[in-house]
């Protein structure tokens, strides 16, 4: 074969294709754009909000000042680390929990159809629980001293997006691979390992990302029902109570940070791993 | 190419026939009833025999193919490969097989696509290299070995599918309308390639088609079958002899013309009073 035809794919073309209405802007200004819009609108933002704040008036109480959050962030560093980490550890132990038991119950569900009609009115009510029902009945049987009844919960909320998407993602295997596979006489193991688990990847990544923000949430919300101290939950509602209102808003920038960065790491995976994994475009 | 005209309905000892089907019908069952797919077929195919097997949708074609390759199993009659039951043939790996489309592993480069049999079966990994090595020149896509799927063209990907079959040196080629999704340029080219490669390899072929020049161009035999339910009406031998080279020359030979419009009028059921360029 001396003839070769061309790879049909030109690497990032399309990008300069998709808007021809701004054709004018180069890549450099369009990608410097996206940068410094949603920067800007959140500076304003912040000034709109110190402005309500310290000229027209608006009671410390309702909303506390840009500013005097940010203080008591600084004055509070070292306890809102603390309560981050305890939370942000109880997600990730409940948020790796529940991926590896998701997987695990999926592949089963997958491979035999009767789990799968056994686990669907199961998964069905796991996905229904209410935290703030569970959370203290959780944190009772656990006792006060222990962080379990949390990470259990987080766990409890990362299994059912996990579980879904692989359930789905498992059934995504194609006629042609599956007939492949029977013709090389592969075993089951192997057929999972090469065509099936693969073929599933992405769905699976999409679940952990998805779960990623949950697990965060249910860690936080669990803390507000009883057991140990600590954790930015605890810290919240303490704040609150003692109405110290900055402090508690200090605390809730932290949660939405720590929710931040367990997504983008999350999402981050999910990208590193298709591009090592192409899918799609082969026939 | 060892050619043996093996005649449609032979039951004699099938111990070197590459496939040997006697007696085959398949019947689907669905919710309307029982739709027969293929009704009492006979076929031998010789060691190193080119077959196509053409006809209309609904033929039973691809199923017959699907039975030979132990994908379905047979309502009625037996399926040898080799002398054994299909099934044993599947598992000792006697045959490789493409589909119509490639089903290439896209998280898997060329050259990972091709060795994923070897893989399977443990050959060592040094050995595998080699042999991918051997595979990827001689469907010439030796520079695009790390490359995955979907930076390749819909003939190269096929390429790689055709690559794949190889592998393992089988003694049989099951292809089920392997070309069929590609544009008429790059079919023609594919079809020579197949033809050199085929001719390399000694391997038989049982070639699944739906153009009549492809089965004409490629095969010692064409078989032709017609649906509902799915039999075999005519066999037409191409007999442009063992040694004919299957190149251009041959697409633009009278000869060549002859057997489409047999083909052709094998298919239709009537004569076809002019002698037709082409079909496609």
């Amino acid at each position: 074969m001396t003839t070769v035809e061309p790879a049909q794919r030109p690497a990032e073309d399309h990008r300069a294709a998709r808007s021809p209405e701004r054709a004018g802007w180069s890549h450099a200004t369009e990608r410097r754009l996206r940068v410094i819009a949603p920067i800007t609108v959140g500076v304003a933002g912040l000034a709109i909000w110190q402005f309500l704040v310290s000229v027209v008036g608006v009671s410390d109480y309702l909303l506390p000042s840009p500013a005097a959050i940010a203080q008591q962030f600084a004055q509070f560093g070292p306890a809102i680390w603390q309560a981050a980490l305890v939370t942000g550890t109880n997600a990730l132990i409940g948020l790796v929990v529940g991926t590896l038991l998701a997987i695990l119950l999926a592949a089963l569900a997958a491979r035999w159809h009767a789990i799968d009609g056994m686990s669907a009115p199961i998964v069905a009510s796991l996905a229904v629980v209410p935290i703030v029902a569970l959370a203290p009945v959780l944190n009772s049987m656990f006792g006060s001293d222990s962080q379990f009844g949390r990470q259990a919960i987080a766990a409890l909320a990362s299994f059912v997006p996990v579980f879904i998407n692989t359930v789905r993602g498992l059934r995504q295997t194609r006629p042609v691979h599956r007939d492949l596979m029977r013709s090389y006489a592969a075993t089951g193991a192997q057929s999972f390992r090469t065509v099936t688990l693969p073929t599933a990847l992405p769905y699976l990544l999409t679940g952990v990302r998805i779960a990623s923000s949950l697990a965060v949430i249910s860690a936080l919300v669990a803390e507000y029902f009883g057991g140990p101290r600590g954790g930015l939950g605890s810290a919240i509602s303490t704040s609150a109570a003692t109405s110290a209102y900055a402090r508690a808003w200090a605390y809730v920038v932290a949660a939405i940070v720590v929710g931040l960065i367990f997504y983008l790491a999350t999402a981050l995976i999910e990208r590193l791993v298709l591009r090592r994994i192409p899918v799609g475009g082969a026939q | 190419m060892a050619v043996r005209h093996t005649e449609n309905g032979t039951t004699a000892s099938a111990g070197t026939d590459s496939v040997s089907v006697r007696g085959v019908t398949k019947t689907f069952a669905t919710k309307t009833g029982d739709v027969s797919a293929l009704e009492a077929i006979d076929l031998t195919v010789a060691e190193g025999e080119f077959v196509a097997l053409i006809g209309p949708s609904g033929c039973g074609k691809s199923t017959l193919l699907r039975l030979i390759a132990d994908l379905d199993t047979p309502t009625a009659g037996t399926i040898e490969v080799f002398g054994k039951p299909a099934t044993r043939a599947r598992r000792d790996q006697d045959y490789g097989i493409a589909f119509q489309q490639a089903g290439l592993l896209p998280w898997r480069t060329v050259a990972a696509n091709i060795a994923l049999p070897l893989e399977l079966h443990g050959v060592p990994a040094a050995q595998r290299k080699a042999r991918v090595a051997e595979l990827a020149e001689l469907v010439g896509l030796t520079d695009f070995a790390d490359r995955h799927p979907d930076q390749l063209s819909g003939g190269m990907q096929q390429r790689v599918a055709i690559a794949r079959s190889l592998a393992e040196r089988p003694r049989l080629l099951l292809m089920d309308e392997p070309f069929g999704a590609l544009d008429e340029m790059t079919r023609e080219r594919m079809q020579t390639e197949l033809a050199r490669i085929a001719a390399e390899t000694g391997a038989a072929v049982v070639f699944v088609t739906h153009s009549i020049p492809e089965a004409v161009f490629l095969s010692d035999r064409v078989v032709v079958m017609s649906p509902r339910p799915g039999r075999i009406t005519q066999i037409i031998e191409t007999a442009f002899g063992k040694d004919a080279a299957r190149d251009e020359s041959l697409r633009e030979a009278a000869s060549f013309f002859d057997r489409v419009t047999a083909v052709r009028e094998a298919l239709h059921g009537v004569p076809v009073p002019v002698a037709g360029r082409e079909e496609r």
